[in-house]
């Protein structure tokens, strides 16, 4: 570096800085052309209706419809959020508004660890302890007959991975809530309770709302752990005790074959594609919802 | 000096771990006047009105011993019910915080928390209230707007007859100007002198002027202790104290 | 009235206190687990060895080449993206501090491809090691992984960066730095330990990651000797294995898994205490 004077340094680092920058800034749209491109071949032959709605999954006979895939990630992502909001938000408003702070304090290195655990990981634990508690005791207790590799498995494996995710938002909104908001309403002679119901909540609403959109957005993608255990047979899945089958696993699983039948792998990007939508998508209105809607 | 006392505050300490934030307080607040607690910032003047309304509850880390006498009650005593207590006075603070609502619910939650559930009566009571902050003219037709569209010197009146909606004896009022322009300013000091003849008010400031203009009764305070205390004539004319004078004088801040 | 309040008040604090040690026994129980299966199945052996003939079948053999895998991505990896990463993050706070709006845009853009899976990098990545005429090898895996922790580690390092004072940036301009010298100085100086704080929170994710490699790792029995050359990962390991219906195969993936874990503990242990040092001694203005 030091062969260089000051000012063609400035001039190689400000390039530097500049070429980065642009890569960063293209990326999603380089992602969204080359998965794109990739799915020409696919689109070209079957309209996109046609792949979204058609339910039939043969691709050695040439026929590739997404629908039991979407329907098995909408199942998987859904079922996890209703696990993951009540117990998020109830524990973002006990730590914020309950205990001391030192609680919060042994709070936030539990989430960072249940954040910082891989995929794999979860999956593992997921065919260690759930897949098995359903299959002998959920099931059985319930009067179902469950491989216990299901929907609900994958289901509850996914609603634990994003809990941290979607839980350090949700304190950090809570957090953001002045004090003086709470001392307001506690001197109109409301309760804590009434507080929390009436106002605290209702300010942090908007935020709430996107939390629980970034983290189905996360949920939808997400797929080492459902993969692992959320059965992966191709059909409808009637309830949560079925097995099914998501579009993230759909890819994941068919990397090694793709390439031997024509307009596989092209399927796949287009797998891909869509997952890569879905997730632009809600992010995207999730962050101009969060603009928009602060209203009060 | 009037000898009808609204507020008795005797032996008033409060501490945080090691630091004394009010040390030893004694203060008589008499009734339907505005008594102006004066100081530089940081010697205790948010503390002393959280303990009146008992929002110190809200921190754990503060210890409070003492007692303040409300008409001869101890509200520091534990089995005080709190939530009347608090609906005993409407507290302003430094910045205006309404409510995440509607300008009308702003007022018509304070009124159901004081157990006014009727609709006709709720919508005469938003009404007289928002007159009696000086606010109704200018907002009679926006009142199903959230109140967060309001600009910040009408929020402050707002929140000022969201105060008063609780049908309180004492307003409470922590710097209410600072964050305001003039013209906002001189609106609820007007408010505050027309209160006065059915109100109980404590205003803390460091504004010596707003103190001079419209308190009847003065309270100095530096550091924790309170250094002198009378009508607004007599400190304001004869301080007794060399600190009082200094301050007054505009040597520390 | 208020009887029926306290009784609501009382029931949802219930569920908030369920909801919250909810939370911190399933980790527990994870933590458990994950221990108790690895423990049970991690030998010297198995760590200091590449799988051998039968290994497949229950036969001898260890997962040195995806510890040793891991290990190489992840580095190369978070190398990459540091090299990128830090200049955008820096140019975001020096050179465009007076741009919200740019400013606004990229951090928004960034946020937007937090959130894309990595599945998708992984597809991704493997379009684009097919269209250059690439094997599945290290490199192709690094490429990936860089793409999909960048914004992990451009956001966490523009948070940092955001909070150095202006004053700060003004006292160095007074002394006739240009803006690269005080981006490269000043605020890498400033900033450094939330700047590695930044750094192992993307090696920790690099390395965890099993679906954006999936197709562009290749998988060896081999050590890693080569960017060129397939390579072996913990995550693929774990996933491999686990589908193996001998048992001793399945042991090495719980073996995997608790290393992995113990890995990504004390990255993390590092940078919370990276974290905690960091906010003793910045420089307050």
């Amino acid at each position: 570096m030091y062969l260089l004077n000051r000012e063609q340094r400035h001039t190689v680092n400000t390039t530097w800085m500049i070429i980065s920058l642009l890569l960063v800034a293209f990326l999603p749209f380089l992602l969204f052309i080359g998965l794109y491109l990739k799915s020409l071949l696919i689109l070209h032959d079957h309209s996109l209706f046609d792949l979204i709605f058609s339910k039939t999954w043969k691709p050695s006979i040439g026929k590739f419809g997404f629908y039991p895939f979407i329907v098995g990630s909408i199942w998987v992502t859904v079922v996890a959020m209703l696990i993951t909001a009540p117990v998020c938000l109830l524990t973002a408003i006990y730590v914020t508004q309950y205990t001391k702070k030192f609680f919060l304090r042994i709070m936030h290195p539990a989430i960072d660890i249940l954040a910082g655990i891989p995929s794999v990981v979860y999956g593992l634990w997921g065919i260690l302890v759930i897949v098995p508690f359903i299959s002998r005791y959920l099931g059985p207790w319930l009067g179902i007959k469950t491989m216990g590799y299901s929907i609900l498995a994958a289901s509850f494996v996914l609603s634990i991975m994003i809990i941290p995710f979607v839980l350090n938002i949700l304190i950090e909104i809570f957090r953001s809530i002045p004090t003086e908001l709470k001392e307001a309403t506690l001197s109109l002679g409301a309760t804590q309770w009434q507080t929390i119901k009436h106002v605290l909540l209702r300010k942090a609403l908007p935020g709430i709302i996107a939390a629980f959109g970034f983290g189905l957005a996360r949920a939808f993608g997400e797929t080492m752990a459902v993969l692992m255990v959320v059965g992966n047979v191709v059909r409808l899945p009637q309830g949560v005790f079925d097995p099914g089958y998501t579009l993230p696993a759909l890819i994941a699983n068919n990397y090694g074959e793709m390439l031997s039948i024509p307009k596989y792998d092209s399927a796949l990007m287009f797998a891909a594609l869509l997952l890569l939508v879905v997730s632009l998508f809600f992010n995207l209105v999730m962050h101009f919802f969060i603009v928009r809607y602060n209203k009060y | 000096m009037d000898h009808d006392i609204k507020i008795e505050i005797r032996n008033l300490n409060v501490s945080a771990g090691k630091t004394q934030i009010l040390k030893d307080v004694n203060i008589d607040i008499p009734k339907n006047k505005i008594t102006v607690i004066l100081g530089p910032s940081g010697c205790g003047k948010t503390t002393l009105l959280k303990c009146l309304n008992r929002l110190t509850d809200l921190y754990p880390e503060l210890k409070v011993t003492g007692q303040i006498r409300i008409d001869d009650h101890n509200i520091l005593e534990a089995k005080e019910d709190i939530y009347k207590l608090r609906q005993q006075m409407g507290l302003l603070s430094q910045r205006p915080y309404p409510l995440p609502m509607t300008i009308y619910n702003n007022i018509a939650y304070a009124l159901k928390l004081r157990g006014i559930r009727n609709r006709r009566e709720t919508h005469r009571l938003v009404m007289q209230y928002l007159q009696q902050a000086n606010l109704w003219d200018e907002i009679r037709t926006r009142l199903r707007e959230p109140a967060s569209r309001l600009s910040i010197g009408q929020q402050q009146r707002l929140c000022l007859a969201r105060g008063l909606a609780v049908n309180p004896e004492i307003i409470l009022a922590d710097e209410p100007t600072s964050a305001l322009d003039p013209i906002s300013s001189q609106f609820i000091e007007e408010t505050f002198v027309r209160l006065k003849n059915d109100y109980t008010i404590v205003l803390v400031t460091h504004v010596l002027r707003q103190a001079k203009r419209i308190a009847d009764n003065v309270v100095f305070m530096y550091l924790g202790d309170v250094i002198e205390q009378g009508s607004v004539e007599e400190v304001f004319e004869n301080p007794k104290m060399e600190k009082t004078k200094l301050y007054l004088g505009g040597t520390f801040n | 009235m208020r009887r029926v309040q306290k009784i609501e008040e009382k029931f949802f604090k219930l569920l908030m206190i369920l909801a919250t040690y909810f939370i911190l026994v399933i980790l527990a129980i994870i933590i458990y687990s994950i221990f108790e299966k690895g423990l049970k199945s991690i030998s010297w052996e198995m760590l200091t060895q590449v799988p051998k003939g039968g290994y497949y079948y229950g036969k001898g053999g260890g997962i040195l080449n995806a510890i040793l895998g891991s290990l190489s991505l992840a580095f190369g990896a978070t190398l990459l993206a540091f090299i990128i990463g830090l200049p955008v993050a820096l140019y975001l706070n020096v050179f465009l501090i007076r741009h919200k709006r740019v400013i606004g845009v990229i951090r928004f853009l960034l946020d937007l491809v937090w959130g894309i899976p990595s599945i998708v990098y992984g597809a991704f990545g493997f379009s684009l090691m097919i269209f250059f005429g690439f094997q599945t090898s290290l490199l192709a895996a690094i490429f990936t992984v860089t793409l999909f922790i960048l914004p992990i580690m451009i956001r966490s390092m523009d948070e940092i960066l955001c909070t150095v004072p202006i004053g700060l940036q003004e006292a160095a301009y007074s002394l006739g730095s240009n803006k690269s010298e005080i981006a490269f100085k000043i605020f890498t100086r400033q900033s450094f330990s939330g700047i590695i704080t930044a750094v192992l929170l993307s090696f920790g994710r690099g390395i965890g990651d099993a679906a954006a490699v999936l197709f562009t790792a290749g998988y060896t029995d081999h050590l890693p000797n080569g960017l060129l050359e397939p390579v072996a990962t913990l995550p693929l390991s774990i996933f491999f294995l686990l589908s193996s219906p001998v048992p001793e195969v399945q042991d090495r993936a719980y073996a995997s898994a608790l290393v992995l874990t113990l890995i990504i503990l004390i990255v993390s242990l590092f940078s919370r205490g990276l974290g905690k040092r960091y906010h003793k001694t910045k420089i307050n203005f």
